[in-house]
């Protein structure tokens, strides 16, 4: 996993709460057995209508917002299923950072798994960057390590992240490998385990 | 000190706990299925990794599979997927219930039925309605892919600890209202939110009144209130209804029994937050948008802008409304179907089959009206045959399938066309889900099959007064 820690671009600003991973990655897209190739994918059926023409009101489409590395969305973002072609998709679309005011669950544990940085910021501070995004392009610079996210305007706003999935994503560890680290108490656990025959 | 049944599972599954990391779990049981496990595997062959405890996996063949010939794969990919599965299993020697095999079945129908789901177990697996195994007082939660490689090759996960909630559903439930209509209610009331960053335990006497394939149901859409999982205290209930299951326990089945019982929540346990619902208020629900809180009662109206305060709620409803093609302020039940589904991990067992054939016996499925009933497992499908639930409905002009997960996610044929609508059993009424362009309206099994028969939402209840008299 590629580690991960300054991030500085355009925002995509998505507008839009309880966007669910059916959107995100739409089932006929779900059939690889790699991980790499979804970016195309990505908001299929918003990205294009049904002759597979680029919609050019979605934001995506826009060329203000091509290249950009950081999503900015609504409330309860990832919801719906567990599939991790959606994060798979955000990532190989080129999208390194999501800033939302809430995520879903199983999509928030997917992001970490991936060297992607979800970004929770309060409700109103999402709106004032969707705001001064949707206006014209505004460019952020996310940083891990500080836990800030700093706009080209000067503004600062701070966000929280669990430690140990900071120093995951800081390093781009294998999570499996430092679990084998305590093999011993797994080997420990498995002998008390309540097993009725 | 009083503990809820959450907190006691979880203690008693910790196998490392250190100050600033997650707990790191052990999972009991590891359910698998083809389209979230590929690259789990391709992940340990890169790594020369081994799966740790292939014992405590079950494989089963389910999102993919045709309904109609099982053994006819028309789409290439679909068929590399289900074949990459056989191999996988073969080479890590995990069980696998593939295509024609007789436990084969939608994941979280046939663990239950198998007895692979117990009290006390935590239970994963790469799909988000792996709460549905709560109704047995197990931890059950979805998982990613990532997640999967890693209980594949350690059988533990590292999981910070939720908060906890009870939902108390008070008093009885009103005739001809269903456990579906009590989760529907539930997130129509709370919002597709209400459980992020929680577990949610069901509890009240409305609760304690399901058998175990209602409760089932319940626990299935836990996913849709966003909650990590969603469980109920297992009782005498639980108990019976594994009793002789093939994998439940057999000579210390008593103790296995006074074990599970143990597990229920204390008297006087607490919860980080409350949430109280009157059962006997529930009406038969039908969503009318893109998310599953979008709904309401058989006797309300889609509403309107000003129902909203929000900018963005505004713009929400507008947005699902286009997408629905519905009008705001129009009644329910003068919304007109053109696809009835009957099936998914949330409502496609015995009883719900039961319940839909109870209303569509010697009835006929409206002209222009497709309807298709979809067991849950093979073994649903022959229990139903035998009882000639098959007959009624083909009689009526439904199409009787073979298991999968079918039209509730279109990974199959069984799609949904554009523009068009579905009464359907299943979990997720989002854009796109059944189909591009496809219309969704979650319903209870008896709503959808009273609106095959009408062509549009009907009070099921009326349904079943005119069936008693008669």
């Amino acid at each position: 996993m590629e580690p991960i820690n300054i991030v500085k671009s355009v925002i995509t600003p998505l507008d839009r709460k309880n966007v669910d991973t059916d959107q995100i990655i739409s089932k006929e897209f779900l059939k690889r057995i790699e991980r790499t190739g979804f970016g195309k994918y990505l908001f299929y059926h918003w990205r294009y209508d049904e002759n597979g023409n680029e919609n050019p009101d979605f934001v995506l489409n826009k060329p203000e917002y091509k290249g950009s590395q950081i999503l900015v969305a609504q409330d309860n973002f990832g919801c719906g299923s567990s599939r991790e072609h959606a994060p798979w998709a955000i990532l190989d679309y080129g999208f390194r950072v999501i800033i939302a005011p809430s995520f879903a669950d199983i999509f928030h544990n997917n992001c970490f798994k991936n060297g992607i940085l979800p970004v929770k910021l309060k409700e109103e501070e999402v709106d004032e960057i969707l705001a001064k995004g949707l206006q014209k392009p505004y460019t952020v610079e996310v940083n891990l390590t500080e836990q800030t996210v700093t706009g080209e305007d000067g503004a600062v706003y701070h966000f929280n992240i669990d430690p140990y999935y900071k120093e995951m994503l800081l390093n781009g560890w294998d999570e499996i490998a430092l679990t084998f680290k305590y093999e011993d108490k797994i080997k420990a656990y498995e002998e008390k385990r309540i097993v009725f025959k | 000190m009083a503990k809820n049944i959450i907190e006691k599972i979880w203690e008693s599954h910790v196998v490392h706990r250190e100050e600033g990391k997650p707990d790191l779990l052990y999972i009991d049981l590891h359910l698998i299925h083809e389209v979230t496990s590929p690259q789990a595997f391709e992940g340990l062959r890169l790594a020369g990794r081994k799966v740790r405890r292939p014992d405590l996996c079950f494989a089963t063949m389910d999102h993919n599979v045709p309904t109609k010939d099982i053994y006819t794969v028309n789409d290439p990919i679909a068929k590399k997927q289900m074949s990459t599965l056989e191999k996988n299993c073969a080479e890590f020697g995990i069980q696998l219930a593939g295509i024609g095999h007789p436990d084969q079945g939608i994941v979280h129908v046939i663990g239950p039925e198998l007895g692979l789901t117990q009290p006390g177990k935590t239970i994963v697996c790469g799909d988000s309605h792996t709460s549905t195994h709560g109704a047995f007082g197990a931890l059950a939660f979805g998982i990613g892919t990532s997640e999967v490689e890693h209980v594949l090759s350690t059988q533990t996960l590292w999981q910070n600890k939720p908060k906890t909630m009870e939902i108390r559903v008070n008093g009885k439930l009103g005739f001809g209202v269903t456990a579906k209509d009590i989760i529907l209610a539930i997130i129509a009331k709370w919002g597709v939110g209400l459980g992020t960053g929680y577990i949610i335990e069901y509890t009240g006497e409305a609760i304690r009144n399901l058998s175990m394939e209602e409760r089932m149901t319940i626990c299935n859409m836990s996913i849709e209130a966003g909650a990590k999982a969603g469980l109920i205290s297992p009782d005498e209930k639980t108990v019976e209804f594994l009793r002789g299951r093939r994998f439940a326990p057999k000579e210390e089945f008593d103790k296995a029994a006074e074990y599970w019982l143990s597990l229920a929540s204390d008297p006087g346990c607490t919860y980080d937050k409350v949430l109280e619902i009157d059962a006997s208020e529930i009406e038969p629900y039908v969503t009318w948008g893109t998310n599953p809180s979008m709904g309401t009662g058989i006797s309300g109206r889609v509403p309107t802008v000003d129902d909203y305060e929000s900018e963005t709620d505004k713009q929400a409803l507008r947005k699902a409304l286009e997408y629905m093609g519905l009008e705001e302020g129009q009644p329910i039940t003068s919304i007109e179907i053109q696809h009835v589904f009957i099936g998914s991990c949330t409502n496609s067992r015995l009883s719900d089959l039961r319940t839909a054939a109870q209303i569509v016996k010697g009835r006929k499925v409206a002209p222009g009206v497709r309807a298709i009933v979809v067991p849950g497992s093979y073994s649903v499908k022959k229990a139903a045959e035998e009882e000639g639930l098959d007959k009624i409905f083909i009689e009526a002009g439904f199409e009787w399938r073979n298991s999968g997960c079918s039209a509730c996610l279109g990974m199959n044929e069984d799609i949904i066309p554009s523009g068009e609508r579905c009464a359907s059993t299943s979990n997720r009424n989002f854009e796109g889900r059944q189909g591009a362009g496809a219309r969704t309206h979650l319903v209870s099994p008896a709503m959808a099959a009273a609106a095959a028969i009408e062509g549009r939402f009907v009070d099921v209840r009326n349904y079943l007064k005119q069936e008693q008299q008669a």
